[in-house]
């Protein structure tokens, strides 16, 4: 499908850009939605040369929710309307301080949950008034157990699953729009820098956005990117609590 | 060490002969780049695809700052066929977004797998260097930061450009590219294979071949002196999508199957496969120009010891006698090569202050690091390079002398006086420093 009308939130992540170059390979108008203008006007600029019959920018911190409604409104209005919702930005937070600092548990909540629930559920009533369109909300593996090593993060992931989850059964009552859960595993991208990516588990950017561009398409309602999470995380949860917490995963 | 650089151990230079731990970061815009080279301990350098085979795009007493990340098209004039990216696009994705449109860039180097950047930082050249000469013959403008925050656009004629273009990174980091692009009548090659049994016969070949062909080089089985040679023009067909890699060498052999046992047998295999006459076939840009694009990571089959590359160049007047005795010496040492290409260059010279291409013939051959022995043989090559009054291609060094540098670059001094401070290379620490 060419042409097809996107708002993308958290538009300058690694996954987000790639994403969006395939969108701008269909021909498709774009609406790129993250705090730093300059850096958008700089990706506008190349996906307009790659493709895109349009691209329109906005400065927004998107940890600001209350108007969400409002905005996508706007959004979807200086690109004509809208077929799909992106939902890509988060940040990986700092568990150690999440655990010490309250106020740093608060933010890595409010980010990664609360403002992306917000924003998702204004994009579905949106969706769902139209009566066609698709929402995609990109999330991780590491919403399906809580783990020592990143619960915070992944609480807020899972809590997005759910949310996402339960959105696509809403959805699909009244036919036409769709919801979709994407789970990735480990990527490649500025997030992760500071673990250890080598190993067949890890994929770069532009493979986890094909996952995305895919799920937008058809499937759903989670979707695990690549397939093979889909397995690792039904060991990962079926592990029993006993011998789990001999890991420090 | 901040945390805007990670110590990276799966980073290590093509060739894997020398494998010193980095410490990199991965920008993934320009306003992130002044901070960096800030916080970089110690001095920075900017490196892209890691396509430099020795120590040019390695610095073990600072930080590499990656530039991948930094891909973005910014400008592109398909009427005036004129293209502005920033430095960590690959040559590859530009050319899957030229080709469509009957555009190229005016020469490639044998690998796609570099980004605009390091195809500028190394003057690279490719099979038509004859028509279209080096790369920097086409950049026309580019961006430059140093580590004094000082952000500069440099043209042609400028000192500073002169010493960018080959400049090895040295110069500033490299933020943009503007190159000119060529014209392409499609996105295939008609590609004839001759073989030659003499070194004589191929530069017969090279001279006959010149003014008819776009694109030519000869590959040699050094052993025999014999080889063949291939050269093509772009064809009027259809775009052809190139082939991406299908083959994929995902790790290193604990034991190479590059190895003098098998050399033998491999030669003799692709000179037959090669030689069944003048063969003439039409294929893909991709698979004429960029062969070995097609075997990821094919690097890694010398296995965990690495190789050595040695490329040279010799004048036109000596290029015959030096090629002979090129040969001849490896042969005798009975050091095998499994990738010697021989290829001549022709007179249109770059501004590079520090360019490597000159009008003659160039030879470039890689040694699995089997030790001392092939040392001393690199260390003979430069020295009937350096007789011939010709000079080793930094892009592939890891081991030359600073003598040899010194006596092959006329223009080293000027180039040195150039240099931005907070910035370099092991390669620079090695050779640059002891030759000036």
């Amino acid at each position: 499908m060419s042409g097809e009308r996107a708002v993308i939130l958290g538009a300058l992540s690694a996954i987000a850009e790639e994403t969006a170059r395939l969108l701008a390979a269909e021909g498709a108008r774009l609406c790129l939605v993250a705090r730093n203008a300059e850096r958008l006007q700089a990706l506008a600029a190349d996906l307009r040369l790659r493709g895109a019959a349009q691209v329109e920018t906005a400065a927004h911190d998107l940890a600001q929710a209350d108007d969400a409604p409002a905005k996508l409104a706007e959004w979807a209005g200086a690109l004509g309307g809208l077929e799909e919702v992106y939902v890509f930005y988060g940040a990986l937070g700092d568990q150690a301080r999440s655990e010490r600092e309250p106020a740093a548990a608060r933010e890595a909540i409010d980010v990664n949950f609360t403002s992306q629930a917000l924003w998702s559920l204004a994009a579905a009533n949106m969706l769902e008034a139209q009566g066609a369109g698709a929402l995609v909300i990109v999330s991780s593996v590491a919403g399906d157990r809580g783990r020592m090593s990143n619960y915070v993060y992944g609480a807020a992931k899972g809590g997005m699953s759910i949310l996402g989850q339960g959105l696509a059964h809403r959805l699909a009552q009244a036919g036409g729009a769709r919801a979709v859960v994407v789970k990735l595993g480990f990527v490649r991208t500025p997030m992760t820098a500071g673990m250890n990516r080598s190993g067949p588990l890890w994929v770069d950017a532009s493979t986890a956005a094909r996952a995305v561009r895919e799920a937008a398409r058809k499937g759903g309602p989670v979707v695990y990117a690549p397939w093979f999470w889909r397995f690792i995380l039904l060991a990962i949860r079926l592990t029993p609590a006993a011998i789990f917490h001999k890991t420090r995963l | 060490m901040s945390e805007a650089f990670a110590p990276d151990p799966a980073f290590r230079s093509w060739g894997g002969a020398i494998r010193p731990l980095q410490h990199v970061g991965r920008p993934r815009f320009r306003d992130q780049l002044p901070d960096l080279l800030q916080q970089a301990p110690g001095s920075a350098l900017a490196v892209g695809m890691g396509r430099s085979y020795g120590d040019s795009g390695l610095n073990s007493s600072g930080a590499l700052i990656e530039m991948t990340g930094l891909d973005r098209l910014i400008a592109f004039d398909g009427e005036a066929r004129t293209l502005r990216a920033e430095a960590g696009t690959t040559l590859e994705s530009l050319m899957r977004f030229l080709a469509p449109r009957g555009l190229f860039t005016t020469t490639t180097p044998g690998t796609a797998q570099v980004t605009l950047g390091g195809a500028v930082a190394n003057d690279v050249h490719g099979k038509n260097h004859h028509a279209a000469g080096a790369f920097g013959c086409a950049v026309r403008r580019l961006g430059l930061l140093r580590t004094s925050g000082e952000r500069l656009e440099l043209a042609p004629g400028e000192p500073l450009f002169a010493a960018t273009i080959g400049g090895l990174g040295l110069t500033g980091v490299i933020e943009w590219v503007e190159i000119d692009l060529a014209a392409i009548p499609g996105a295939a090659i008609d590609n004839e294979d001759v073989p030659f049994g003499s070194s004589a016969e191929f530069f017969a070949l090279a001279r006959e071949s010149a003014q008819a062909f776009e694109h030519t080089a000869a590959w040699v089985d050094v052993s025999r002196g014999r080889g063949v040679f291939s050269r093509g023009n772009w064809a009027p067909a259809a775009a052809a999508a190139p082939r991406r890699g299908r083959l994929a060498a995902p790790f290193e052999p604990p034991i190479s199957p590059l190895n003098p046992l098998t050399l033998r047998a491999f030669n003799e295999l692709v000179f037959m496969v090669k030689s069944r006459g003048a063969k003439q076939r039409t294929v893909s840009y991709a698979q004429a120009l960029h062969p070995l694009d097609g075997v990821t990571g094919w690097n890694r089959l010398y296995g965990r010891r690495g190789f050595w590359q040695h490329q040279s160049v010799v004048p036109a007047a000596n290029a015959e006698d030096a090629v002979g005795a090129l040969l001849k010496t490896v042969a005798a040492a009975g050091e095998g090569s499994f990738l010697t290409v021989l290829k001549t260059f022709g007179s249109r010279a770059s501004p590079g202050l520090m360019s490597f291409p000159m009008e003659g013939a160039t030879l470039a051959m890689d040694f699995p690091a089997r030790g001392e022995g092939v040392l001393r043989l690199m260390d003979r090559l430069d020295a009937i390079v350096r007789e011939a009054g010709g000079r080793i291609y930094v892009a592939k060094d890891g081991r030359m002398s600073a003598e040899t540098m010194r006596a092959g670059y006329p223009r080293l001094e000027e180039f040195m006086g150039l240099l931005d401070p907070g910035l370099a290379s092991d390669f620079q620490r090695r050779v640059l420093e002891a030759a000036a």
